[in-house]
């Protein structure tokens, strides 16, 4: 016997989480497995879909044109990405063939952002195709398709004076070095940072989670609560903006579970709007994200566990995936399924894995196309069009994976998200729609492989 | 594939051994493991802090990544002492399964704990004979059961409470757990073993302490769960299974113990049994911790074989259908995923399990950690702490339809008890009303 459902998704990100989702709405009995506690909580909570369209090398150009580690060419010369993009959509036609984009289409992202909007509440941009432009902590502007709700107050397309604040004791955060990065972005409204201290007595490097938790309980902090104390504290730079600040952005941990009601709480003391700015990991916005998305899949009546790495799996003699094994802390479990959905990541995700040797896929072992050449992995221009972020499997327009030969390696496999070759999605800034997009497509497939 | 993850959980990656052909804990001269290789893996991403439930209420707590990677690196300076924060490390082993990068980060908690002890802690301390009687808690419970009415007595008296912590730094707002009037290990002389004769089916249960002196109706239940399904139950000689001793630094006791129980299990084992354990604090030191800490004859063969009771159910038999068959008599749960079942992927389990069964209504109370981790909360020191990380707990619990508590943990069910007043019980007793006559 083994722990049996009709599709297993592995990998438990953006990509798993969309794919397993939408092959539960067909349907399937849907299981989700992840080696490890999902990435999510890594994760800006920012929704992108493409922001920039970077230029790329045409295909079939002479290698040694390419600026390598060996042969340093004219790395000034090269273009810069088109962008910041108004429109996603329109775009996806300019990118190169074998981008996931262009193999599963512009309609993809459509049903994949679809599906995000109905299966996660507090998050806005569904009412119009175009990007929105939100600060990030690094003082720039990011393209992003859609934003939490407590982000909304921050976009950049707003004209309101904006003050930015920081904590003394938070150095990742710094908001003066945010407010001049936006100003020097030409953003249309004034802006100033300011740094205060926050007002409780925590350690130095105190968790970010320990402030968000202290708003969420509105801990008292020397007699005051929490909300009213930090309001105090800002409260005097409002001036700080030429004109008053109107809106007033905070690194993003006002709170966790009750964090509506701690920005109401001080935009109410300020008498200005309060938006939170995304921040590196550890972060709250992803975290709240991965309740959500998880709180989708129970919903859908979907499994799924964490802490399981996939290590190994049985095929049939026609390549069919019959079973997965999984290493439950030390005993392989087999896990039956009819069809697999491999979205474990790339190359940050360990989904893809590289050495000296080569690239491989490491759970089913899909093949992943590279040269054979390591000095032809990377080029020497660190932003520019870098052959290794595109590395990934390769896939027919069902997304599944080929193998050297180009036919289908596994027929019951799809795969999604950043395992897929072809899209570099730091450059582009579409992480999350590449995995929306492969993943809708990956969950439906997927299903359809379930014999009715 | 396997030969990566185990150069992973063991740190040896760096070293030109073969993956497949040694066993990591002797081959550093001197039987330390080095973890450093698994300290370069941590990227700093503070996942493992960001999961840590004494971090979040504790500020005098750096957190597993200090205690974890960097304390690892500290120490290769011959003069640098383990910090002595590591004795606050609940041992909830959350950040394992946190942290993206497989650094060993309970392992390298139970080393340095380990060597904090052996080579900081002043063995006459007041600390040192508590963590000591917490730790080899199966001790005092086998000489407590002789008499359990007479121990449950004295244990209820407010001067032994009072006394326990004053003189010992053991928190007197806990009441002490019954034992049984009857232990598991009596009950199953006394019914004359196992009632089933299977030469192809047959599980090794690791009952652990708590099923054995204090809820043997647990023990009870899994055995009759069990033959139901047609298979021979043996209870094999065994000892605790160290996870409080892990907790505490106690390594040599924690040791002693395993080997007894290594020895018993790798038996029955050649016998044509799987390991069972209804405790996730036991299946997991069988599976993770033994093979990380010690080299024992067999280690590796019983943790391959090691299994959850309610976990071993759902991959060998048709559980699903069984219960489709059942029904239970309108029970809601409210379900608490002990942190040693989350970190082995059982999370979801009983949820899952329970979900279709006629008559069942199970909610999952989040995910937080109960607080109580054991020793932890047992501690005068640590008390408050263990409450403020319960709370979540607590208010998810009394938020949900049901009156009646669910857990796998022994000490999870203590903690939600004493936060809610509510019943407690472990799925295998619901599996028992929904399946055997």
């Amino acid at each position: 016997m083994a722990i049996a459902s009709e599709v297993v998704v592995v990998g438990g990100g953006l990509a798993g989480v969309t794919a397993a989702l939408s092959a539960a709405r067909e349907g399937a009995d849907v299981r989700l497995v992840s080696h490890k506690q999902s990435t999510l909580q890594q994760a800006s909570g920012l929704v992108d879909a493409l922001g920039y369209l970077p230029p790329v090398d045409p295909p079939g150009e002479d290698p040694t044109a390419t600026p390598t580690a060996a042969r340093t060419g004219a790395v000034t010369d090269r273009p810069d990405p088109e962008g910041p993009l108004a429109d996603p959509f329109e775009a996806v036609d300019r990118l190169p063939e074998s981008h996931p984009y262009r193999l599963v289409g512009a309609d993809a992202l459509r049903a994949g952002l679809a599906l995000f909007d109905d299966a996660v509440d507090g998050y806005r941009g569904g009412h119009t195709d175009r990007n929105a432009l939100v600060p990030t902590f690094g003082g720039a502007v990011k393209p992003t398709a859609r934003y939490p709700a407590s982000a909304a107050a921050g976009l950049a397309s707003d004209d309101r004076p904006m003050l930015v604040v920081g904590f003394r004791s938070l150095s990742a955060f710094d908001a003066r070095m945010v407010a001049d990065r936006l100003a020097a972005a030409d953003v249309p409204f004034e802006v100033a940072g300011a740094d205060v201290a926050f007002p409780a007595a925590f350690r130095e490097d105190a968790k970010i989670t320990r402030f968000a938790h202290a708003l969420d309980r509105d801990e008292p902090v020397e007699g005051t609560p929490a909300r009213a104390a930090l309001a105090a504290a800002v409260e005097p730079h409002l001036d700080d903006v030429e004109g008053g600040a109107e809106r007033v952005g905070f690194p993003a941990f006002l709170g966790d579970d009750e964090a509506a009601a701690v920005r109401a709480a001080l935009a109410d003391r300020l008498g200005a709007d309060v938006f939170e700015v995304p921040m590196g990991p550890p972060s709250l916005p992803g975290l709240r994200l991965e309740d959500r998305l998880y709180g989708a899949l129970d919903a859908a009546g979907v499994s799924y566990e964490t802490g399981v790495p996939v290590v190994d799996c049985e095929t049939d003699g026609a390549g069919r995936i019959e079973r997965l094994l999984v290493d439950r802390t030390g005993s392989e479990v087999p896990y039956a399924a009819e069809a697999v959905v491999l979205a474990t990541g790339g190359l940050v995700g360990k989904g893809i894995d590289a050495d000296r040797e080569g690239v491989r896929e490491p759970v089913l072992g899909c093949h992943v196309p590279h040269p054979a050449d390591r000095y032809e992995w990377y080029v020497d221009d660190a932003f520019g069009d870098q052959p290794y972020a595109r590395f990934g499997v390769r896939t027919d327009d069902r997304l599944r994976p080929l193998g050297p030969d180009g036919e289908v390696q596994f027929p019951n496999v799809r795969v999604a998200g950043a395992t897929l070759s072809g899209a570099d999605v730091a450059r582009e800034k579409s992480a999350s729609g590449v995995s929306l997009a492969t993943g809708l497509v990956a969950g439906r497939e997927a299903a359809a492989e379930v014999p009715g | 594939m396997t030969g990566s993850d185990e150069e992973e959980r063991t740190g040896a990656a760096s070293d030109p051994l073969d993956p497949d052909d040694y066993d990591a804990v002797d081959v550093f001269e001197g039987g330390d493991l080095d973890l450093r290789a698994g300290s370069d893996s941590c990227y700093k991403c503070t996942s493992c802090d960001t999961s840590c439930p004494v971090a979040e209420v504790d500020d005098s707590f750096p957190g597993p990544k200090f205690q974890g990677p960097e304390q690892w690196r500290l120490k290769r300076k011959e003069d640098a002492d383990i910090d002595d924060s590591i004795t606050s490390c609940s041992n909830c082993m959350r950040c394992d399964d946190a942290c993206p990068s497989s650094v060993p980060l309970s392992q390298m908690h139970n080393e340095a704990r380990g060597e904090y002890v052996d080579e900081q802690m002043d063995k006459l301390s007041r600390e040192y004979v508590r963590n000591r009687i917490l730790s080899n808690y199966r001790f005092f419970a086998a000489i407590a059961s002789k008499t359990p009415r007479l121990a449950n007595f004295v244990t209820g008296l407010g001067v032994t409470q009072w006394a326990g912590e004053k003189l010992l730094g053991i928190t007197s707002e806990r009441e002490f757990p019954d034992f049984a009037e009857e232990t598991f290990r009596e009950w199953w002389r006394k019914r004359g073993g196992a009632a089933v004769e299977n030469p192809d089916k047959r599980v090794a249960y690791f009952h652990g302490c708590y099923s054995n002196y204090n809820t043997p109706e647990v023990g009870k239940a899994m055995v009759r769960v069990y033959e139901e399904f047609g298979y021979e139950v043996l209870v094999p000689p065994q000892k605790c299974s160290g996870t409080p001793m892990f907790a505490n630094g106690m390594l040599p006791d924690a040791r002693r113990h395993a080997e007894t129980n290594v020895e018993n299990l790798v038996a029955a084992i050649g016998d044509g049994a799987d390991v069972i354990a209804s405790c996730t604090s036991c299946s997991m030191a069988l599976r993770q911790e033994y093979p990380e800490l010690f080299d024992l004859h067999g280690v590796d063969d019983v943790a391959e074989h090691t299994f959850e009771a309610l976990e071993y159910l759902r991959i060998n038999e048709d559980l699903e259908g069984a219960l489709s068959e059942a029904e239970l008599d309108g029970e809601s749960f409210a379900y608490h995923a002990p942190c040693h079942a989350r970190n082995q992927g059982l999370a979801r389990q009983a949820v899952e399990t329970f979900r279709e069964v006629e008559g069942a209504d199970i909610e999952d109370v989040g995910d937080s950690c109960s607080g109580i981790s054991g020793t932890y909360g047992w501690k005068a020191e640590k008390y408050d702490y263990s409450m403020e990380i319960g709370a979540e707990m607590f208010e998810h619990m009394e938020a949900a339809d049901g009156e009646v508590g669910m857990t796998e943990c022994p000490t999870c069910a203590m903690q939600m008890e004493h936060g809610t007043g509510y019943e407690i019980r472990h799925p295998l007793q619901a599996l028992e009303s929904a399946l055997v006559e």
